[in-house]
């Protein structure tokens, strides 16, 4: 059994990047999720493991170090809210476009804008489906507690570094901010300089040396044939990161006739109103999307023949539904597919949810 | 003497001149007479003669320079526009062994990264920074740069850079001077073979300091783009000496032997 | 009397023609060749390679470092 800890999500970032090895973070203050650098200023892991901490004058900037320190063989991180993604994505397209291993965090908060600093999951279609310029993809995962918000660093950056892909924690202000018991795991050391040329060696920038070619990092390439097997060459990881990297919860289903479809925050407010609408008789069941790109459509497609009905229960106008629907056509059925939501950092209630299941089936 | 054939000067003995082993053999993609390629020269020869191959790493910028990396044999990586000085700071934060530099172009540097450049410096990231001023963007065919002078044409600018319209030159190199985590700023040009010497040494120190651990040493090089200036390569030169120097003027604008304090990372 | 003795190679096929190295020989050996080089660039030769002091000037301003200089002093 690992050290048990009382926490915060953000503060569990932090520290779970500094047990899992992880060689820089580049920030920028934004609430909420602000406390992911201050645990780390306070932590101080330069003095202990080496770690890199340092704030950047702008996501801009922090994006641009964590390409640079990618680039390099190292585990690097960033993590912002919702308008600081945005001011990352040119950024994150590179990183993607340049094939490099990062980590980055959204604690999501209401949009659009400056919007609120209240939670939110509006940044759904930016993380799954691009948020850049181009044809890329974020590995993409979606804590529902605090000890995934902790378990999940490592496992992101084992998949950065696995595929050569950024991967992103996509959350939001409400896991941020909640304090949750977990378990931490043991401090794994950061890689030494000899492991880091084991792993990254065949590609990243440690310097070149004579029994080698020069390493260059870039996304450019000005022959457009080249460029488009480039691009082929991402579909074909990004087949496989479908194949065998999908992760997802599926909580009574067995007997379930409806089937709500929700991730992160919405997912715990679904755990309740399960047990609310099975009180009224009401057979539901839960599938909850652990990874939201590669997009659990396999079982939703499986339960598509068998339920009424799937109702995505999403913090957002309805963006994941829209991914529940394609899954559901691809399984030939023409089961309903509806959405229930709340924005501008309102969090659904479960009677709400109940309420939903009862006027739009 | 004066009837000496050629062929017994031109002997390996008598080799007084000849491109550094770190340049790669290719024909660079510059225009005829651009100072890129003259610069770029000049970084292969010194991280030769430095002996700094396998320890240096560069980034290359968005604009004309971003294929510097096809010509330099060491590894690169190559930047988001503007954005090198946060790449770089990235390298070298988390590779203090290594030596970091720049390498970007006026609009890179001083107008869309204005804000990473200053940052940078300002924190003293141990990198070497080079400037290549050539009062225009080149790449993307001659368009006004924040450095384009008062009156200059360029494609956006096409009767003259307008003050009312468009405001003043940028002195960047001044302005990087006044942060105290810089501790070489200078001024170079590469049209001559005197002021080519004179900005290899410069060069040649910038790395040095950041070997020295000394932080962010700047190396500005007055540059032409003779292409986008609609002019020929020597016609180019004089034209920089005579507008671009009264402007921009050469020299030495900061040179301190005052260490950095050590990051604590 | 020179003491010193120099000759330049230009690499033909490297050489754009932008006369920067003409420019820069304080001996006014070099000049463009009136003929082109496959890539239809007026190619820099030594018109007067009795002149050469293997300064190295021409070497130094070239951009595209198609230069190499040979010196012999006596």
């Amino acid at each position: 059994m690992g050290e048990l800890r009382l926490m915060k999500g953000n503060e569990v970032l932090a520290e779970a990047a500094i047990r899992c090895g992880c060689d820089a973070y580049f920030g920028y203050p934004i609430t909420p999720q602000s406390e992911v650098m201050e645990t780390l200023m306070e932590q101080r892991p330069w003095d202990t493991t080496g770690m890199v901490v340092l704030q950047a004058e702008s996501e801009v900037a922090s994006i641009n170090m964590v390409y640079g320190a990618a680039a390099a063989g190292k585990k690097a991180m960033t993590s912002s809210s919702s308008p600081g993604i945005s001011l990352m994505a040119e950024g994150i397209s590179y990183i993607a476009g340049a094939e490099l291993p990062c980590l980055i965090v959204n604690v999501q908060r209401g949009g659009p804008g400056l919007g609120t600093i209240q939670p939110s999951q509006a940044d759904y279609f930016q993380a799954v489906k691009g948020g850049g310029h181009g044809d890329y993809r974020l590995i993409t995962l979606a804590p529902a507690s605090v000890q995934e918000m902790h378990d999940f660093v490592k496992l992101a950056f084992d998949l950065a570094f696995k595929y050569r892909n950024p991967a992103m924690i996509l959350t939001d202000g409400a896991l941020g901010q909640m304090m949750e018991k977990v378990e931490l795991a043991d401090y794994t050391p950061r890689r030494t300089k000899e492991e880091i040329l084991d792993q990254c060696g065949s590609w990243a920038t440690t310097g070149k040396t004579s029994g080698r070619e020069k390493h260059v990092i870039t996304s450019l390439e000005m022959d457009s044939h080249k460029m488009e097997q480039n691009n082929l060459r991402f579909q074909e990881k990004f087949k496989e990161i479908e194949a065998t990297e999908v992760r997802y919860e599926a909580i009574r289903c067995e007997d379930a006739e409806l089937i709500l479809v929700a991730f992160g925050t919405s997912s715990r407010i679904c755990q309740k109103a399960i047990e609310l609408a099975r009180e009224k008789g009401i057979k539901v069941g839960l599938i909850r999307p652990i990874t939201l790109y590669p997009f659990p459509s396999a079982i939703i497609a499986e339960l598509a023949p068998k339920v009424k009905g799937f109702l995505s229960v999403e913090m957002s106008a309805g963006q994941m539904v829209e991914d529940v629907k394609l899954a559901v056509y691809e399984a030939r059925c023409t089961t309903p597919v509806k959405h229930f939501g709340r924005m501008g950092g309102i969090l659904p209630s479960p009677n709400e949810v109940v309420d939903a299941l009862e006027t739009k089936f | 003497m004066k009837n000496m054939d050629i062929k017994d000067i031109i002997k390996p003995e008598n080799l007084v001149y000849d491109k550094s082993e770190l340049q790669i053999d290719t024909i660079m993609h510059y225009c005829p007479g651009c100072s890129h390629g003259v610069v770029h020269k000049l970084i292969a020869e010194i991280i030769e003669e430095l002996g700094i191959q396998e320890d240096t790493i560069g980034v290359s910028p968005v604009g004309c320079a971003v294929f510097a990396y096809n010509y330099i044999d060491i590894d690169w990586q190559q930047a988001a526009h503007g954005r090198a000085p946060a790449v770089a700071t990235g390298i070298a934060r988390t590779n203090p062994d290594k030596i970091v530099f720049t390498y970007q172009g006026d609009g890179d540097l001083a107008s869309i990264g204005a804000g990473e450049i200053l940052h940078a410096c300002n924190r003293g990231e141990n990198i070497v920074v080079i400037f290549i001023n050539n009062a225009i963007y080149g790449m993307t065919g001659g368009q006004m740069a924040p450095t384009t002078l008062i009156g200059q044409p360029t494609s956006t600018s096409p009767l003259g850079r307008d003050v009312a319209l468009n405001g003043y030159p940028m002195k960047m190199t001044e302005i990087i001077a006044t942060l105290p985590g810089t501790c070489y700023v200078t001024r170079q040009s590469v049209h001559t073979a005197a002021t080519v010497r004179k900005c290899k040494k410069a060069i040649k120190k910038a790395f040095q300091n950041v070997m020295a651990k000394k932080g962010t040493s700047f190396v500005e090089v007055v540059s032409t783009c003779n292409s986008g200036w609609k002019m020929t390569p020597v016609g180019a030169n004089t034209w920089m000496e005579e507008n671009m120097f009264a402007e921009y003027v050469p020299g030495d604008l900061k040179d301190n032997d005052i260490q950095k304090p050590a990051i604590g990372n | 009397m020179a003491k010193v003795r120099g000759a330049v190679v230009v690499e033909k096929e490297g050489c754009k023609g932008c006369s920067l190295c003409v420019e820069a020989c304080p001996q006014e050996v070099l000049a463009l060749h009136k003929e082109v080089n496959s890539r239809g660039y007026h190619y820099s030769y030594m018109k007067n390679p009795e002149a050469c002091i293997g300064c190295s000037n021409c070497g130094a301003v070239c951009p595209d470092t198609c230069i190499t200089v040979y010196r012999v002093k006596f």
